[in-house]
């Protein structure tokens, strides 16, 4: 097992260079330097002062050698400097990434929440009407732009007062109770079109499942309904689950986006929104390269979960 | 003469039906609309809607006919997801028998090349995209088809492998017949069931993504009507004037659920095993 999550952790390390790869080369593409947009059209400067600017922005090397040195700063935490604020960029995202992973958290949460009995009782109850509704539920679910929801939210419920807290942002360790309240629907409207993928595969799952000989077995031995279906049926059939919770986790960031700008949540989402509007590249290119490694070691992690409870994956990987 | 078995399976009938009724009225938008989607009428600003005034779906800050703009914007939100999504499969496809059908080096090229592109979560891809690019209608179309590009790819390439060493292939090689004969003839149309329920889906993924971005003011660009900035200028005025904000997301509701609902009752009829793949 060891050998295995070895062996997939050096498997990151190519993808993330790729990652940062398209990333730096995707930004140069954009036309104008960042000095140029630095300087806006207003500024002048002299010969001597431009040489001296090109120095400390960094354009007087070729781009695989800013490559380079890009990739061997960002390594060490420091991704460059705001072109609007001068502020270094990594503290600025370092701060506000914990509401964007507590909304992400948070939403899965619910979604797990949610889906996972809907997906029972559904699979319980094949091919009848109710089943049926479930489905059409379900895909009506995956159809809603979670950023509509939103806006919906904040249309019906902020005429009550304190479901929804308006004002500052509070984080958990300051107000555990607040800072919940404060993120429950934006985490709901994430979380509700996640919540309708969990029914589906719970319930294609648990079908799955319960038409297997051991279940028959459990039933022939006179187990009672509940614990054949809780503990063994479910035991099983929550596998696939976890998988596509794992990589769905990138959804529920991205969804964070757009819900942290409709909520306005000062999360790494509104920062990156903003960062595009004003054309500070530097905010940009950090967020996207953080972003992009949280979800590969969280699908990572999801593998190796997977591995941990399903064993034949791992004997499946030593015959490759 | 049988049934077609698509008219047998509800779900992808009720798909379907959404689908047509929203293709006619492109069509009918196309010539005939109730009022000028784009002109002003300070007179009738955040006008409720009414059958009186004409005006079904209300109208907006502007005092433009929302109903109008909703028809105007389908043809918009529908041509961005289907040439998207016509962009993502072609590479895609490409791609993928590229690497299914020769295999080795270059099959590890390619899927390491989708692997990293996978790294990416879909919408903050296309964001970056757009950020890059700049915002308008056809840059949106090159986002969401970068993303669509490795998915398309993998499912393929995963299709042609599967197939690759059946025995009809086999059969059709000691008979003599040529790579390009055997993938055209035999590997691609066998392996058109994934792709073809992958398509549906990814049409209706495309018309979040588009609204979404148009919402963040990444995507088209106003005057020119999409349902997704038609919600984002809503958000101003939607306490006083819900409608402006209610119309333009069922739109959006309908027409994806019709997708959805035409995929997934494909994937029942083109193969139930593929059931649990995705």
């Amino acid at each position: 097992m060891i050998r295995y999550i070895v062996k997939r952790l050096l498997s990151l390390i190519p993808v993330l260079f790729g990652v940062s790869l398209i990333i730096f080369f995707l930004v140069r593409m954009i036309p104008g330097t960042a000095l140029e947009m630095y300087m806006g059209t207003q500024v002048e400067a002299t010969p001597e002062q431009m040489v001296e600017l090109q120095r400390i922005f960094g354009e007087d090397k070729p781009v695989p050698v800013l490559y380079m040195e890009w990739l061997g700063d960002i390594i060490h935490g420091d991704f460059g400097y705001s072109l609007r604020t001068g502020r270094p960029v990594f503290p600025d995202i370092l701060s506000r990434l914990p509401l964007s992973l507590e909304l992400t958290l948070f939403s899965l949460v619910l979604a797990l929440m949610i889906g996972i009995p809907l997906g029972i009782v559904s699979s319980l109850h094949q091919n009848t009407f109710g089943d049926f509704i479930s489905r059409i539920t379900g895909l009506l679910g995956l159809s809603l732009p979670q950023f509509w929801l939103a806006a919906l939210m904040v249309m019906a419920f902020s005429g009550f007062r304190g479901w929804i807290p308006m004002g500052n942002y509070v984080g958990f360790i300051v107000d555990p109770l607040r800072n919940l309240k404060m993120l429950f629907f934006p985490s709901l409207a994430i979380g509700i079109g996640f919540a309708a993928v969990v029914m589906r595969y719970t319930r294609n799952s648990m079908l799955e499942v319960l038409q297997q000989d051991y279940i028959r077995t459990a039933k022939a031995k006179g187990l009672k309904h509940r614990s054949v279906i809780y503990t063994h049926a479910l035991k099983n059939a929550i596998l696939p689950v976890i998988t596509v919770t794992g990589f769905n986790t990138g959804y529920l960031l991205g969804g964070a986006i757009v819900i942290e700008e409709v909520f306005a949540l000062p999360g790494i989402g509104r920062l990156s929104l903003y960062a595009i509007y004003q054309r500070d590249y530097p905010i940009i290119q950090a967020v996207v390269m953080i972003i992009a490694t949280i979800f590969v070691v969280v699908n990572l992690i999801t593998d190796i979960i997977y591995a941990l409870m399903n064993p034949r994956t791992r004997l499946d990987d030593t015959t490759r | 003469m049988e049934k077609p078995r698509i008219l047998k399976n509800g779900i992808a009938i009720m798909g379907l039906v959404i689908i047509l009724l929203y293709i006619i009225m492109i069509i009918v938008s196309s010539f005939w609309l109730p009022f000028d989607p784009s002109e002003m009428d300070v007179k009738h600003v955040l006008e409720s809607p009414s059958f009186g005034t004409g005006h079904f779906f209300g109208t907006d800050e502007f005092g433009r006919d929302v109903l109008s703009r909703i028809m105007k914007g389908s043809s918009v939100s529908l041509i961005i997801s289907i040439s998207a999504t016509a962009l993502g499969a072609v590479f895609g496809i490409m791609m993928g028998i590229w690497a299914g059908f020769l295999g080795g080096r270059w099959d590890n090229f390619i899927m390491r090349i989708a692997d990293i592109m996978f790294s990416f979560p879909s919408l903050l891809m296309a964001i970056f995209v757009m950020a890059v690019l700049g915002e308008n209608t056809y840059n949106v179309i090159i986002a969401i088809g970068i993303i669509y590009i490795p998915q398309f790819a993998r499912i393929s390439r995963g299709a042609i492998l599967s197939l690759k060493s059946n025995e009809f292939i086999r059969a059709a090689r000691s008979n003599g017949a040529g790579n390009i004969y055997i993938l055209f003839r035999h590997l691609l149309p066998n392996s058109m069931p994934p792709i073809i329920v992958q398509v549906s889906l990814s049409l209706s993924v495309a018309i979040l993504l588009e609204s979404s971005l148009s919402f963040l003011g990444l995507g088209v660009q106003p005057p020119e009507p999409s349902w997704g900035n038609m919600l984002s200028s809503a958000r101003k005025v939607m306490m006083i004037a819900p409608w402006t904000a209610i119309y333009p997301g069922l739109a959006i509701i309908t027409l994806v659920l019709g997708f959805n609902l035409l995929g997934d009752g494909l994937r029942d009829i083109l193969d139930p095993r593929l059931r649990n793949v995705s």
